[in-house]
């Protein structure tokens, strides 16, 4: 069995101004990001840095984080619901290191959480930030690669070729073959991307009481959702949108209404399923939830970094 | 500030020793120094400090050391470090007609004013291996200077043309305003040519090369004549504003390549010669001849050309040329993607359940109409 380990984050690097990028940058970053709360759902250029962080890795969320993010704050980095996953602790020790902020796995205690992949369980409160790293921001992309013609949809509001998709999807296999980056429409006027979270997660999006900031530092775009703003995805009267729904709950703390991953525990068609947001699976044991699994070799397999 | 390790941060902790490890090598063999790079791997160092976006030889045989000989990683670091230097100023264009020139050769006229210079060049070497280099030498490579100095000034191909009012003029914009620049800020479509040049100067010498080379082999209007290809050294001055005189701030190596391409003319524009222009840090004559073939490509639209093919389409050369971002954006697949992996197969699942349940029940449902028809 495992001990719990802990290690140093690294220390505040002075060589680089608070939060790496210069005070100029910042304040680009927040005028971008100020219209882009003034017009949910819009997607704002803006100059986009190199960072020290490859393109396609969070350097969009990284550089809305660093423009917002201040010594007081409470950093909390997720990638696919997790805290652990590798370039999770890769953002979070860069901020460490230049920002010398506190960070955190509780979802209740961080200010900021930026996140990659998914929203999490918890509802989250009035005050907090939800930050975003967006791979792709144009919902319209696939069915138009110029970034041109793309803009003019936006502008002139002309959705009609993404119901046309949807449509089509609906014909040939009766759902919508879209799990994933499921689009939305935000304040009754834009089409959005909600990044590549799951559309399991669209839901929580409508009427957030936290800000919701979308970074995406290889196509140089922010936009936004303020608080309290609808959030509807996109679907027909006979079609309504749904969300993905599992037969069993968690297998460690047997909630069966969170995000679940499937784990392959053998070569023989053996798996079980658990929560993808690994703090919000921790609370529901810690609060004496247990799942069919917990303490058993696999569930032992999953849980061995916190005994 | 302590947080518990889980499995990533301690693998991430340990990867970094392994690279230590691997980009060191056998420790049997002597170390590398930067200043071995910088003179005996300069055209790499080139590479590095064009895709890098900053000209500093030094840095860029640090960051090849740093990247084991990885170019893209090379520039990268390249990029990562100079998006945090301040900016002093913008020096005055350089004047390459003033440029003392190690090489400078023209496939468009037989000689010309300044005559042909062939320069250091791999062109007509034979690609036989020297294994003579297998070994350190210890040999200093014997060059004899020519009896006459160079011309001092060489007039450039397409000023030649030019003055006869065969090559398209290239002039300023209205007040010859600073360059764009796209580091700094958002490109936006249709992209004017200083945003264009700017891309290409930057872009990958791979991905231009293979461009280059569609536009020759038909993916393309244009059949291009090296018109003119020159390296060397050019002065750079820039103009302190409480000096308000130009100051020479040092010697930069560069190669430029002018391309001259055929134009029929179209209803408003006389039939002339179009250029396509192309200019690198260091000596890469490779990639200033693909960026001038694809400036020449991407000029269709102010010439009134059809964009009918990658090369000549500018949201295509300029999204895609960038390989920092190319390849973050391909390696970031590397990273976990379960959440989503999940929704595609809980999606596969239902479909293939779905249509197994369909075809069961229209067979059942065809059974019993055999069964009635008989």
């Amino acid at each position: 069995m495992q001990k719990t380990v802990t290690s140093p984050l690294p220390p505040r690097d002075e060589a680089y101004n608070f939060a790496y990028l210069d005070e100029a940058t910042k304040r680009m970053v927040r005028r971008a990001l100020l219209k882009a709360v003034a017009v949910p759902g819009y997607q704002v250029p803006f100059g986009s840095r190199e960072m020290p962080l490859a393109r396609g890795w969070g350097t969009g969320g990284i550089q809305v984080t660093a423009a917002v993010i201040g010594p007081d704050d409470t950093l909390k980095v997720i990638d696919q619901g997790a805290d652990d996953t590798t370039n999770a602790v890769s953002i979070r020790r860069f901020f460490a290191r230049v920002a010398g902020v506190a960070t955190t796995e509780a979802t209740a205690d961080a200010t900021i959480i930026q996140t990659r992949h998914r929203i999490p369980e918890a509802p989250l409160e009035a005050g907090q930030i939800l930050v975003y790293q967006v791979p792709q921001p144009e919902p319209l992309r696939k069915l138009e690669s110029s970034e041109a013609e793309t803009r003019k949809m936006h502008a002139w509001g002309d959705y009609g070729p993404m119901y046309v998709r949807l449509y089509e999807d609906i014909a040939r296999f009766g759902h919508v073959a879209t799990t994933y980056s499921y689009p939305v429409l935000v304040n009754g006027r834009y089409v959005m991307s909600p990044s590549p979270i799951p559309k399991f997660d669209n839901p929580k999006m409508h009427m957030s009481a936290a800000l919701q900031l979308f970074g995406a530092g290889r196509e140089k775009r922010i936009y936004a959702i303020p608080p309290w703003t609808e959030v509807k995805s996109l679907d027909f009267e006979d079609h309504p949108f749904e969300v993905q729904k599992w037969d069993e709950p968690c297998a460690l703390c047997d909630a069966a209404d969170s995000y679940l991953d499937e784990v392959i525990t053998d070569d023989l068609g053996g798996r079980m399923f658990v929560c993808s947001d690994t703090h919000y699976c921790e609370g529901r044991r810690d609060a004496g939830h247990r799942g069919r699994l917990l303490g058993t070799d696999a569930g032992r397999a999953l849980t061995r970094n916190e005994e | 500030m302590y947080v518990a390790v889980k499995g990533g941060e301690a693998a991430i902790l340990a990867t970094h020793d392994l690279v230590a490890e691997m980009r060191r090598g056998d420790p049997a063999i002597p170390e590398l120094t930067t200043g071995q790079i910088r003179e005996q791997m300069s055209l790499a160092v080139s590479r590095v400090m064009n895709e890098g976006s900053l000209a500093d030889t030094d840095l860029a045989a640090l960051a090849l050391k740093q990247a084991q000989g990885d170019a893209i990683e090379a520039a990268f670091l390249m990029r990562a470090y100079r998006t945090t230097l301040p900016r002093l100023g913008s020096t005055v264009p350089l004047d390459t007609g003033a440029m003392a020139i190690r090489r400078r050769v023209s496939a468009t006229y037989k000689d010309l004013p300044g005559g042909q210079v062939l320069g250091p060049t791999y062109d007509y070497t034979h690609r036989l291996f020297d294994f003579s280099l297998n070994g350190a030498t210890g040999e200093q490579p014997a060059t004899t200077l020519a009896d006459t100095p160079l011309d001092t000034r060489m007039p450039r191909v397409p000023d030649i043309l030019g003055a006869e009012g065969l090559m398209e003029p290239e002039t300023p914009p209205e007040g010859d305003p600073r360059p764009f620049d796209l580091t700094r800020d958002p490109v936006e479509f249709p992209a004017d040519r200083d945003v264009r040049l700017q891309a290409l100067a930057r872009g990958d010498e791979g991905f231009l090369l293979g461009l280059a080379y569609s536009v020759q082999r038909g993916f393309g209007g244009n059949h291009p004549f090296a018109g003119e290809i020159r390296l060397g050294e050019v002065p750079v001055e820039l103009v302190p504003e409480e000096l308000g005189f130009a100051v020479d701030i040092g010697d930069l190596t560069i190669t430029e390549c002018q391309m001259v391409n055929q134009f029929k003319g179209s209803k408003h524009v006389a039939p002339q010669f179009t250029r396509g222009y192309g200019l690198a840090f260091g000596h890469a004559e490779r990639k200033a001849m693909s960026m001038s073939i694809v400036d020449r490509a991407l000029k269709g639209r102010e010439l009134g050309e059809t964009a009918a093919y990658p090369a000549q389409q500018d949201e295509f050369v300029l999204y895609h040329s960038d390989n920092v971002e190319a390849a973050g954006f391909v390696e970031h697949l590397k990273l976990p993607h379960y959440v989503d992996f999940q929704g595609e197969l809980e999606l596969i699942r239902r479909l293939r359940r779905e249509l197994d349940e369909r075809i069961a029940r229209e067979a059942a449902e065809a059974g019993v109409l055999a069964a009635v028809t008989q």
